[in-house]
């Protein structure tokens, strides 16, 4: 059963594998599907050769991971793009990348960050600074976090109370239904609130990596992994970004925000990761 | 594959899984604290900070677009202002019942489908809450009045004035300035939505497109706190918006208007530059339309009619007309033979009216042939062959260059390329070539397109700009100067040509070629068939040494199948009259180019025009040079 589970997902696999490669199709919305399909791609790509894996493999795996990213980039859609990069490089993680590799990457990457930055031209280097601190930018992306930090702040420890919040239901709040309905929550339900829904959230996660490791071979490993982490990375990225730690990329908050795509991507992991659970069972 | 399964090593692998997802999970742990201590700081610590500011006041942040760059000809004349405008705007935030308010404005003062459909446009964009959206612009003082009344029954209009651009001298300049228009949707979706936020209007033609980045200036904004009911109780902090830079341009008001009333109410255009710095003194295309008409929004009716014309106003002839260049082209050709010394200036021949291709049966007449056997010029050297125009010289010259010759010499002029700096929507005009004509048209260069070269005819075309830019050139003995408005600041450089100075030119070559141009205008009294061509018209009591050269271009423009009656038929199809002209011949001060639509012969119909303009020129110089002693 097992067998014919992975077939089944290799057969898919290999098929987008080779789709990817028509640059053009990206021009609709696989960006969404790709968040399941990379990690299912490397997951395969990693599932029967030896792990941890060799650099050649790794070399590979990367070229995987910036294939599909950089033609989002292109789209533009920088957010992704992120997300899509932080759950191939957490499949690369799990199958047990040498620790000295990742931070060996992550060094190079600091200490030429400098060269980098005199490298651009001065719009560039504008437009990070305003990424970096929207605060510059009041009448762009800076309003957006200037409304979600009032509205969070004024929530205080147990909120407004629930459709009471101010700041949202007077339209003073942005994409208040998607990518900033945490502003929202806090606003109406208060530390208290959020805190709860970080637990929930944590508990998830938690319950994710368990099924993960419990699985029996490394492909439902993999990919159960990355599906439970890249779950929480989205989590992080979104509230880190309303309440103004983070930069604004556009990622919604799982299971909260409404938006059609990602909530089917979000629900096909599940279900991804329950079947990795249920065909343990009928293998042991 | 079965080795490598067989070697795999499940135990390791899921301790290192383990290991990993253990430490991954715990380091989310700390993310999330990390999460819930930032919460705790906005939402316990910072609470009553962000508590007044939502409760009690709203933040609210208004864009203040900065002013744009005003444009001053080369005397300090104010060519584009900025004067108030009121504007009716809508507060989408603040109005209950869209419909109501849009049919309440309509009884007030009245709202047009096409305005309220424009608003709805608007009102999709992308803008920030309680952005004020604008549906009317150019209210009248009654029309201000009549809202300011029911102001109160309206929550969410509002009348503000706002700078708009205004160009004083209407459709005298619309060519050579070009316009603001108001965005649209492309426009919108394209540009810095913060940027521009508070601005309506971007350059869309000529200067003001091409320095639309220095003209804009940079957004201001203005943060507010104002109470639940909209007063501003204060401002939080703010930034100026730098105003646009101003721009001061080569065109001198004065010559263009004596420019265009010399044209009057014939369709053509005049282009005149100073040749020492390469500035577009005089840019008149007509008709011409009143640029103001756009700024604030024109309406359909009126637009039809500009777009419809057969008289086509919106086409910038002197940038955007591409023309036979005609007789104009022989000096040209004359310098070409010259410094290839494929003739010199005692070179001649005899020109029975026609001339014959070897081998071939057709005549390729000259303007002057004659069934009688009785035309022709003669005997014809190079400095005749201009005055006289004689088109069997040059119909021998160009077939002596040949096609490749003439190319790589009309390329040095810029014939061909586009070479303005700065007027966005200058054409390349056309300058044939073997290559060209077997890659478009996939035929071969025959003998027969060469001759017709050697008159300006065929398949060649120039935009008024370049030919005067190429008179210019020959003004200046071969100095390059690229056509341009601005007059001061930064040029931003069109790296497009990289033309150069024609300096292989002997100077005996640019002597001869000037001196024959000169006979052109000057040369009279010498009895039939011996005079300038241009003599009899202008050449008579002139104060100042000019050097010319009249053109006739046939209409390329009648498309096959179209249907004009009989009378327009034959009026549009008459050749277009160019003169081209630089004076005075021993310091240019300008150089320029006429070109009247079907105004027939050159000499007689576009030398009086081009005369009246540098005479116009000189006197001003003249007058200024007197007042300053």
């Amino acid at each position: 059963m097992l067998l014919i589970a992975v077939y089944f997902f290799g057969d898919e696999v290999n098929g987008s594998k080779r789709w990817l490669r028509i640059p053009n199709v990206i021009g609709f919305q696989p960006s969404e599907i790709m968040k399941l399909v990379l990690p299912m791609i490397l997951a395969w790509y990693f599932h029967d050769r030896h792990l941890p894996p060799k650099k050649r493999h790794v070399f590979w795996a990367v070229v995987i991971i910036l294939l599909p990213a950089a033609l989002i980039v292109r789209q533009p859609d920088l957010g992704t793009a992120l997300i899509i990069c932080a759950s191939g490089v957490l499949v690369l993680l799990l199958a047990g990348i040498s620790w000295r590799f990742v931070f060996g990457t992550l060094g190079v990457g600091v200490l030429s960050a400098p060269a980098i930055w005199f490298l651009l031209q001065d719009y560039q280097q504008r437009r990070i600074l305003t990424f970096l601190n929207p605060e510059r930018d009041p009448l762009g992306d800076g309003w957006n976090i200037i409304q979600s930090k009032t509205a969070i702040g004024s929530g205080g420890l147990s909120g407004k109370g629930l459709f009471e919040g101010t700041q949202s239901h007077l339209d003073f709040l942005p994409e208040s239904q998607t990518d900033f309905i945490i502003a929202v929550l806090a606003e109406e339900l208060g530390l208290l609130g959020v805190v709860v829904l970080l637990i929930m959230y944590i508990l998830l996660v938690g319950r994710g990596t368990i099924m993960a490791i419990q699985a029996q071979d490394t492909f439902g490993r993999l990919l159960g992994g990355t599906i439970t982490f890249t779950f929480f990375v989205y989590v992080f990225v979104n509230i880190g970004m309303v309440s103004g730690v983070l930069p604004v990329v556009g990622v919604p908050l799982p299971l909260v925000s409404s938006g059609g795509t990602s909530i089917l991507t979000l629900f096909s992991g599940f279900g991804i990761l329950m079947s990795i659970h249920t065909h343990r069972r009928i293998m042991l | 594959m079965p080795e490598a399964l067989a070697l795999k090593d499940h135990s390791g692998e899921s301790r290192v899984f383990l290991e990993r997802a253990a430490i991954g999970f715990a380091f989310f742990v700390f993310l999330t604290l990390l999460l819930v201590a930032r919460l705790f700081y906005l939402q316990i610590i910072q609470h009553d900070v962000y508590a007044t500011l939502s409760d009690k006041n709203r933040i609210s942040v208004e864009a203040v677009p900065p002013v744009r760059g005003l444009i001053y000809d080369r005397n300090g004349e104010l060519i584009a202002d900025n004067v108030p405008s009121l504007n009716l705007t809508i507060t989408i935030e603040l109005v209950d019942n869209l419909d109501q308010t849009l049919a309440k404005i309509d009884d007030l003062i009245g709202l047009s489908e096409d305005e309220i459909a424009a608003f709805y446009r608007r009102l999709k964009r992308q803008h920030r809450p309680y952005e004020p959206i604008p549906v009317l612009f150019k209210l009248s003082a009654e029309e201000h009045a009549r809202i300011a009344v029911n102001e109160y029954s309206i929550p969410g209009v509002q009348v503000a004035a706002k700078l708009v651009r205004h160009y004083p001298k209407g459709a005298l300049m619309a060519h050579a300035v070009g316009s603001v228009r108001r965005m649209n949707e492309s426009d919108a979706r394209r540009l810095d939505s913060v940027a521009y936020s508070g601005t309506n209007h971007i350059g869309k033609i000529g200067v003001e497109k091409h320095y639309e980045n220095l003209l804009l200036g940079k957004v201001g904004y203005q943060r507010v706190e104002s109470n639940a009911r909209g007063v501003v109780m204060q401002e939080i902090d703010s930034l100026d918006p730098v105003p646009g830079k101003n721009l001061k341009l080569h065109v001198d008001s004065s010559l263009q208007a004596a420019a265009s009333a010399a044209l009057g109410n014939r369709r053509g255009t005049i282009v005149a530059i100073e040749p020492a710095t390469g500035g577009i003194l005089a840019l008149v295309s007509k008709p011409s339309y009143d640029p103001n008409l756009f700024v604030t929004g024109i309406d359909q009716a009126t637009y039809a009619e500009l777009r419809d014309s057969p008289d086509v106003p919106l086409f910038n002839r002197a940038v955007q007309g591409q023309y036979e260049p005609g007789s104009t082209i022989k000096p040209f050709l004359g310098l070409a033979g010259l410094v290839t010394g494929i003739v010199d200036t005692d070179y001649h021949i005899t020109d029975p009216g026609w001339y014959q291709l070897p081998n071939e049966e057709r005549l390729y007449r000259d303007w002057n042939w004659h069934a009688s056997g009785l035309g022709g010029h003669g005997e014809v050297n190079l400095d005749k062959a201009i005055y006289r125009s004689c088109n069997v010289y040059f119909y021998n010259l160009a077939v002596k260059l040949g096609i490749d010759h003439i190319h790589d010499h009309l390329t040095l002029f810029g014939f061909g390329k586009n070479t303005a700096l700065d007027l966005p929507e200058a054409r390349s005009g056309l300058l044939p070539s073997a290559q060209w004509k077997r890659e478009s048209r996939g035929l071969p260069w025959y003998p027969g397109d060469t001759v017709n070269i050697g008159i300006g005819q065929g398949d060649m075309l120039v935009t008024p700009l370049q030919l005067v830019t190429a008179v210019a050139l020959l003004a200046n003995r071969g100095q390059w100067r690229a056509p341009r408005m601005l007059m001061e600041g930064d040029v931003i450089v069109n790296s497009r040509s990289n033309m150069k100075d024609v300096d292989l030119v002997p100077q005996f070559v640019w002597d001869s070629i000037i001196s024959a141009m000169e006979k052109v205008v000057h040369r009279g009294n010498q009895g039939f068939g011996e005079n300038g061509t241009a003599w009899a018209y202008i050449g008579q009591d002139i104060p100042y040494r000019m050097a010319g050269k009249s053109g006739t271009a046939q209409v390329v423009g009648i498309r096959q199948g179209e249907e004009y009656d009989e009378e327009e038929l034959t009026e549009r199809q008459r050749k277009h009259a160019w003169f081209v002209a630089f004076a005075p011949i021993e310091n240019p001060q300008i150089a320029l180019a006429v070109l009247i639509e079907n105004g027939g012969g050159g000499s007689a119909m576009a030398a009086p025009v081009a005369r009246q303009v540098i005479d116009h020129y000189l006197e001003g110089i003249q007058t200024n040079q007197v007042s300053q002693r």
